[in-house]
């Protein structure tokens, strides 16, 4: 088998013919019916809560119910399970109403009143005095190289709110079972819901099951959020003796669950003889109400700020702040995207204020094999983002269309733009080595079938199905000897939380381990188990958290993304014409999957920089919560989607692999823009979604049009 | 006062007491546990409910149940067992245009009346017949390469 040949994916068939079990398809017989009572404002105590009389088998949890801690432990633990006297965010948990009849816990829900004292809302970064997290880390002597400067340039950058919008919305059913609570659902880690559950129960995590169902869609929006919904959810099934299903509409889903953070990043940068020396960076992200995921979002985000760049000189600080807003959390890329926007845009717009055009100042700008990363690490192996940008600039004729689009007049004019990034594979610091310490075991049965336990579950990346193809590879085994059952923590060990582009790269390669070991020990008709745990690669430079320095990633992920496009100056509308990109995430296992995970990520970062604006009102309050009004992608909108591979191997990852989920939702932005600015005649723009409202105000304020 | 709304479920009669006012989404999911049927939104946006009514690709989020008597219907449970699905799993299959899976059921359907109106559509009209559906996983490509596959390859079929 060559394995990065593309084989029918594992779940194929059982998606296909909707045989696949969600959620949402487990019969309800004998089940209730949860729904979360919200609050309805953005800042405020709770002086009471007052319920209609309620008819038998209808029952209300709050945080007076709460068993064990009423805390939701994710990386800190300040989420509530259920309000506890204020609430924080409109949206916050306040408890949840459960019954035997859907429609009749809703009409109930419309009755409990709750009396509010109104405090006023903090809704933006600028108004917070609540500073979540703040690091600092500095490289070289910035100080110095702005005093030396020939030129500084200094910009601020804005994005959004994105909203994850995976077609089957956040659901879980709990279930009491003798002393013990099974929770099983939508979810991507499991053994984080264990710990959170186990937490709010009082209980040892051993008497908590956590199972997986079939998964529609995640992109980091089932990373943490589940935690927080099936820790409600047990504590309600816990009171009631009975299962409760809680399955969020859309709008819910929309308003409630966590999404990309929005982001301001200061830009200042030293230019010495046309390079760039220095950079003082200064990143902000609106956490939200609560800490849940900002903590490491934000360590990823500041790493990341100055992009694929060797800047010799780094003052970076980054902060996340609390409003009264909904917590935002982990979202493909997971605060990558933010600075790799602001720092592409800054570096394109350096380029135009020394005349030069971009794409070749920043070339002379990117980091190489060897190079001392922001953090004082060292880039490891190659980085081939200059022979990336060759492959891409091949395939849109990308420096002839950039000059031809030069002084156009007429309605419609066009535009093309390019953007490098890199996504950091795996954890950010010692987090695998300190933390996860994953195991993952293989166990052959006498039949000679092989199960493969891990807890890493399939959301749609195809992992049960790459994950079967590399033990099959090693044991030179058929594919359909190889079992993959949905992870349940009774059966599975903890190999980690799927995120980080980490599955692949390290529980993969446990498996490739695991896998050649039990090839040498083979014996027909036996049963066996094998299991492997997680070494650090002995190259890694240790990082220090506290003071953000050595190695922050084992390596890396690196893309080029081309945006060609179309903007009509009457109306402000925007039509792509093409979006190009080379991805290397080492060798890919399983063509087709690793393909459809970058045309998929390009769409949604190309989503992210120009339709997807989800509006919040002065009450703090999500206006954006429906799929009519906050647009995604069709099958219409970027119909000219070319993402093509490029392999550099990474020794450490299995066959070479190493991350690929989350880098192509990482860079699209920056070209998408790029590409916009030249084709409204070279306008500046500092923010994203890019709507065509923004080019119609541009386009106003620019008497040559 | 309708009562009983009896109609044709993937070429079996099927009768349904739940009122005329029921979604047709909620009646074939809770009432005749056809759950290939996705609920995404109930909304009318997102196509991952979408059935074939009477030859029409509908999101059965947006119809009442009182308009399905004595309606044809046709959800991926009784698709699946078509000639025609066959050909499109295959090329679903070998494209990999299958993720989560959760629009799957209502592209496949969305393909078939669009191949039923079009059987060698070009890549735009294919982009155009599935434009009601949303996938967030993919990007596309996959499926639109999938169904023009499935077209060629199904030659006759439609």
């Amino acid at each position: 088998m060559n394995i990065k040949e593309s084989v029918i994916k594992s779940d194929h068939a059982m998606k296909i013919t909707g045989e696949a079990v969600y959620v949402a398809d487990h019969p309800t017989d004998g089940m209730l019916f949860g729904r979360l009572l919200r609050s309805s404002k953005a800042r405020a105590r709770v002086l009471d809560v007052r319920l209609p009389a309620l008819p038998d088998g209808y029952l209300y949890a709050d945080k007076n119910d709460v068993p064990g801690a009423n805390k939701v432990k994710i990386v800190l633990d300040d989420t509530p399970v259920f309000a506890d006297g204020t609430v924080e965010f409109i949206g916050d948990p306040i408890g949840l109403l459960m019954g035997p009849d859907e429609d009749t816990v809703n009409r109930l829900l419309e009755r409990i009143e709750v009396e509010y004292e109104g405090l006023p809302p903090v809704l933006s970064i600028e108004d917070s005095d609540t500073v979540f997290f703040d690091y600092t880390y500095a490289k070289g002597n910035t100080d110095k190289a702005f005093a030396e400067a020939d030129h500084i340039f200094e910009e601020e950058f804005r994005t959004g709110l994105q909203e994850h919008a995976y077609l089957e919305t956040n659901g879980l059913i709990a279930r009491p079972d003798g002393g013990r609570i099974t929770v099983h659902g939508s979810l991507q880690c499991p053994y984080y819901v264990q710990g959170a559950v186990a937490n709010a129960m009082g209980f040892e995590p051993d008497r908590v099951q956590i199972k997986y169902d079939t998964t529609g869609g995640a992109f980091g929006g089932k990373e943490d959020y589940p935690s927080i919904l099936a820790a409600q959810a047990a504590v309600a099934a816990y009171k009631a003796g009975k299962p409760v299903r809680v399955i969020f509409g859309r709008r819910e889903d929309m308003e409630f669950t966590s999404k990309r953070h929005p982001s301001k990043c200061g830009y200042k940068a030293a230019v010495k003889d046309g390079r760039v020396t220095a950079m003082d960076i200064d990143v902000k992200y609106n956490a939200g109400a609560y800490t849940t995921l900002s903590k490491v979002v934000l360590q990823r985000g500041i790493i990341c700020a100055c992009g694929v760049y060797n800047i010799q000189n780094l003052a970076v600080r980054g902060r996340a702040y609390k409003t009264n807003t909904v917590p935002n959390g982990a979202f493909r890329g997971f605060g990558g995207p933010q600075p790799f926007f602001a720092v592409e845009m800054m570096m394109s717009h350096i380029a135009r204020n020394l005349g030069v055009e971009p794409l070749a100042f920043k070339e002379r700008h990117v980091a190489a094999q060897g190079d001392v990363t922001s953090t004082g690490g060292r880039f490891h192996f190659p980085v081939p983002i200059l022979l990336m940008i060759e492959q891409v600039a091949k395939a849109c004729n990308f420096r002839e269309k950039r000059e031809a689009y030069k002084n156009q007049t007429g309605t419609r004019r066009k535009g093309i733009g390019m953007s490098l990034c890199y996504h950091g594979a795996g954890f950010t610091g010692a987090g695998e080595r300190d933390l996860i310490k994953a195991v993952a075991k293989l166990r052959k049965y006498p039949d000679n079938k092989v199960e493969v336990l891990t807890a890493n579950t399939d959301m749609g990346q195809g992992l049960n199905t790459t994950f079967a193809k590399i033990v099959a590879n090693e044991l030179k085994i058929p594919m359909h000897d190889i079992i993959i059952a949905n992870p349940d923590t009774d059966r599975v060990p903890d190999s980690g939380p799927t995120v980080a582009s980490r599955s692949i790269m390290v529980v993969g390669e446990l498996l490739r381990r695991a896998a050649v070991r039990l090839r040498e020990q083979w014996a027909d008709g036996g049963e066996q188990l094998v299991e492997e745990r997680f070494k650090e690669p002995g190259y890694v430079i240790p990082f220090d958290l506290e003071k953000f320095q050595g190695d922050a990633y084992p390596t890396y992920s690196w893309a080029v993304n081309a945006v060609e496009l179309e903007a009509d100056t009457l109306t402000g509308t925007v039509k792509v014409l093409g979006a190009y990109g080379s991805f290397d995430v080492g060798t890919p296992i399983d063509r087709n999957i690793v393909t459809g995970q970058m045309e998929g990520g390009t769409m949604q970062g190309i989503g992210f920089a120009s339709m997807e604006r989800m509006a919040v009102d002065g009450s703090g309050k999500i206006r954006g919560n429906s799929l009519s009004d906050y647009i995604i992608p069709t099958s219409l909108d970027i119909p000219n989607l070319q993402c093509m591979l490029y392999e550099e191997e990474y020794p450490e990852g299995p066959y070479g692999a190493k991350g690929a989920g989350e880098l192509p939702a990482v860079g699209a932005a920056g070209a998408y823009i790029e590409a916009i600015e030249q084709a409204l005649g070279d306008v500046r723009v500092n923010h994203i979604p890019f709507t065509a409202e923004d080019a119609i105000e541009i386009l106003h304020k620019e008497p040559s049009l | 006062m309708i009562r009983e709304v009896v109609f044709n479920l993937n070429g079996e009669t099927a009768v349904w007491n739940g009122g005329p006012a029921a979604r047709l989404l909620d009646a074939l999911r809770d009432g005749f546990r056809n759950t290939g049927v996705k609920c995404g939104c109930r909304e009318g946006e997102c196509g991952a409910c979408a059935v074939i009514l009477d030859g029409m690709l509908v999101n059965s989020c947006m119809v009442a149940m009182g308009r399905a008597g004595g309606s044809e219907v046709m959800t991926i449970e009784g698709y699946k067992k078509t000639e025609r699905f066959a050909a499109l799993d295959k090329s679903f299959a070998s494209v990999s245009a299958v993720q989560c899976g959760f629009c799957t059921p209502g592209m496949v359907l969305a393909a078939e009346c669009l191949l039923r109106e079009n059987p060698r559509p070009d890549e735009g009209e294919i982009r155009a017949g599935i434009s009601g559906n949303l996938c967030r996983c993919t990007g596309y490509n996959a499926i639109v390469k999938a169904i023009s596959s499935a077209a060629k390859d199904g030659e006759g079929l439609w």
